[in-house]
């Protein structure tokens, strides 16, 4: 029997009392950390650090933009190799993992969007410019939703090979889309996000590292919390499927025993 | 005796629900095997579990000396499988159907042009669209895609269902011939007169299982007769 | 290998002659697109023959997202999916079969809409070998691609509306480099139109590899 779908022979321990969170001492640590590190962030980000020679207040999006750009890239190569290890093993694990950062990776890229959108209009009074870095992540959104999408129609106990194709797909999307876009775009030379970027130091360059730090330990905590409950999804998923086979068996008049694997004829 | 199909504690899913909850079966070669059961039991699935289409979790499962649990593919070019749907392409006709069908799992045109003999569509009605035919007459096409492939199982879900009489004549004694030459063959039926008297044995499959309460004994006399 | 590629192939190309939903239904979608184009972009302001080879492009995709999900729809038929599971034909034989009958059937509409877009927008082609090169790195990169994400949604209720939401970004680098690339030949712009051609063809060569290794994972799947 190779470890596949619901395992019926493990010695599975399917706790019966469910857990009415899924906070654990780890994931309490990590939660104050990231408050802690947020709200050095914010001081950082809209007091301490100094308003930009050119573009004074506006910079200050910048520090959540940037980190809200790596981290969605993040969780976007993070569902990639999720999906990778679940067609290797295909064990529940990978799946529950691969959905939890795209949905996490949606949440950022969508920051990144509104910031860098909010950015644009600030500094040149349209809300949309053709940035390359703008573009590939407004097409990153969209597949991350088409992905979240084929998951939604196709449901599974133990994860389906078309979310997982799809997932493993999004990383070589992602790069061939940055690397046209950006060739494409950089052919204009029209003014980029990139261009304008300031150069980042002293205490900016510190608001920035808290940023990237705190957006971390956010993504880090809200991961680990997504991952639990659709974990929790899935031992309940395999509860019932325990259930319904001993319901069917009843239904058939087999004298019951207690685990379905000692059904066997004496 | 050789166990062309070997099922112990097997159970299977349908996605989420667990079409087979338990089945145990032992079926040897030559052996022409009833499964009986109200609509809803799982024959279909058990059809198709040992053809390799449908996962089976738990237990064990051994069809052709293949198994099920670890990797259900190398079976499928061994079996034959008479489902419901017909399996054709409707825009092509019955004989390009045959033929694609024939040419990929490696038959000859010799035993393509035999096939499409033997159920008659050799002639004119072999170059009709699937869309125009009558349900019968797919059957019998889908029956001449099985027989291209010369399968040591056959798995025929409700063959009879569509077909008038003597079609299922036909039918009954292309099944009997097959098992002398070797073949076996599961199947599945509501007509419960003609299928008692093809098959060598009959096994109940109620609520997904099969086996764990009763063990059906093959009949002396008829396995004598159908065995090569 | 190359026996069952060919079989496939000659199957879907086979099933297309017979029903004629490519020639009757895709190619005027395909014509209708460019009409509705010139209607929205008034044809007397000059900005039809400087955007020819986008919308040109635009138009062969959105066509090419019929085209696919017909293709797809051919293995969704009354069992045949466990059919071909059964038969024993290697799955990315398979995929490359399908991949070489669409690829065909989207070529006959790029010649189609190129004789159009010459005759609606008044456009001049030049460059031969440049447009020819790119027609067939994007004919390819749109089939591969397109009969792998065909695959992904095939057999699912919402097929129809997911296969463009999934299909439609991940060609974007294809139409913004075939694009690039009819420019450069068309003389509209300077640019690497070979180099961009390139892009194309790397495209095209990484989903025929995608494709062919994912393909039988994504048969199982039904």
């Amino acid at each position: 029997m190779t470890d596949r779908s619901p395992d019926l022979d493990a010695d599975v321990d399917v706790d019966t009392t469910a857990p009415d969170h899924t906070g654990s001492p780890a994931t309490r640590v990590l939660g104050l950390a990231a408050l802690a590190t947020l709200v050095l962030w914010a001081l950082y980000g809209l007091v301490w650090s100094p308003p930009d020679v050119n573009q004074s207040d506006a910079v200050r999006l910048f520090y959540v933009h940037v980190p809200s750009a790596i981290l969605a890239y993040t969780g976007c190569f993070l569902t990639a190799f999720a999906s990778g290890m679940w067609l290797r093993r295909r064990s529940r694990g990978w799946d529950a993992l691969a959905a939890a950062s795209a949905e996490l990776g949606l949440v950022f890229v969508t920051i990144t969007l509104v910031t860098g959108s909010l950015w644009g209009n600030v500094t040149w009074g349209t809300f949309w410019t053709w940035d390359a870095r703008l573009t590939s992540t407004a097409l990153l959104a969209v597949m991350l939703v088409g992905y979240l999408a084929l998951r939604r129609v196709e449901i599974s106990p133990a994860g389906s090979a078309r979310a997982a194709v799809m997932g493993l797909l999004l990383v070589p999307n992602v790069i061939i889309v940055n690397r046209s876009v950006e060739w494409w775009r950089s052919l204009h030379q029209t003014s980029t996000l990139m261009k304008l970027e300031p150069s980042i130091e002293g205490e900016m360059l510190t608001a920035f590292a808290v940023g990237m730090l705190a957006g971390a330990l956010v993504f880090a905590w809200l991961l680990i919390h997504r991952f639990r409950v659709a974990w929790l999804e899935q031992q309940v998923e395999q509860h019932d499927l325990e259930a319904a086979v001993a319901a069917r068996r009843a239904e058939a008049g087999v004298p019951q025993t207690t685990k379905t694997t000692e059904a066997q004829p004496v | 005796m050789e166990l062309v199909v070997h099922f112990r504690a097997a159970v299977a899913l349908l996605g989420r629900f667990p079409a087979l909850a338990g089945i145990d079966l032992d079926v040897a070669r030559g052996q022409i095997v009833l499964l009986r059961g109200p609509n809803g039991a799982g024959k279909t699935t058990l059809l198709r579990a040992c053809a390799g289409l449908v996962p089976v979790v738990s237990g064990d499962a051994v069809v052709l000396g293949f198994d099920l649990c670890q990797d259900p593919r190398p079976v499928r070019s061994r079996v034959g499988l008479l489902a419901h749907s017909t399996g054709l392409y409707d825009d092509l006709t019955a004989d390009e159907n045959v033929r694609f069908w024939g040419r990929a799992c490696r038959a000859s045109r010799a035993e393509i042009d035999a096939a499409l003999a033997v159920v008659g569509l050799d002639g004119t009605l072999g170059k009709v669209p699937v869309r125009r035919l009558s349900a019968g007459q797919r059957r019998r096409t889908s029956l001449a895609c099985l027989l291209a492939r010369r399968p040591e199982l056959w798995l025929l879900d409700e063959p009879h269902a569509g077909l008038d009489r003597d079609t299922r004549d036909q039918l009954d004694g292309l099944v009997r011939q097959a098992a002398k030459q070797g073949a076996t063959v599961l199947f599945s039926s509501h007509e419960l007169d003609r299928a008692e008297a093809l098959a060598d044995r009959t096994v109940e499959l109620i609520g997904g299982v099969a086996g764990l309460t009763a063990d059906p004994d093959p009949s002396p006399s008829r396995e004598a007769a159908g065995v090569a | 290998m190359w026996r069952d590629i060919a079989l496939v192939a000659e199957r879907d190309l086979r099933i297309e002659l017979r029903s004629r939903v490519t020639a009757n239904q895709v190619a005027p979608f395909a014509v209708l697109i460019l009409l509705l184009f010139a209607f929205a972009l008034d044809p007397d302001r000059g900005i039809l023959e400087k955007a020819t080879p986008g919308l040109y492009w635009v138009a062969v995709l959105l066509a090419g997202v019929l085209a696919i999900n017909r293709s797809a729809a051919l293995d969704d038929a009354d069992g045949t999916r466990d059919a071909l599971r059964l038969s024993g034909l290697e799955p990315p034989a398979v995929f490359l079969g399908k991949v070489a009958a669409v690829a065909a059937e989207l070529l006959a509409l790029e010649i189609l809409l190129a004789v159009g877009v010459a005759v609606l927008y008044d456009a001049e082609l030049s460059g031969f070998g440049l447009l020819a090169a790119t027609l067939v790195a994007a004919t390819v990169a749109i089939a591969a691609a397109g009969t792998l994400y065909g695959a992904l949604v095939g057999g699912l209720r919402a097929r129809d509306t997911l296969l463009p939401v999934l299909l439609l970004p991940v060609l974007a680098p294809v139409l913004i480099g075939a694009t690039r690339a009819f420019e450069s030949a068309l003389g509209t712009t300077v640019t690497a139109g070979w180099a961009w051609c390139g892009l194309v063809g790397g495209f095209a060569v990484v989903y025929l590899v995608a494709g062919s290794l994912a393909y039988g994972a994504l048969l199982e799947d039904s």
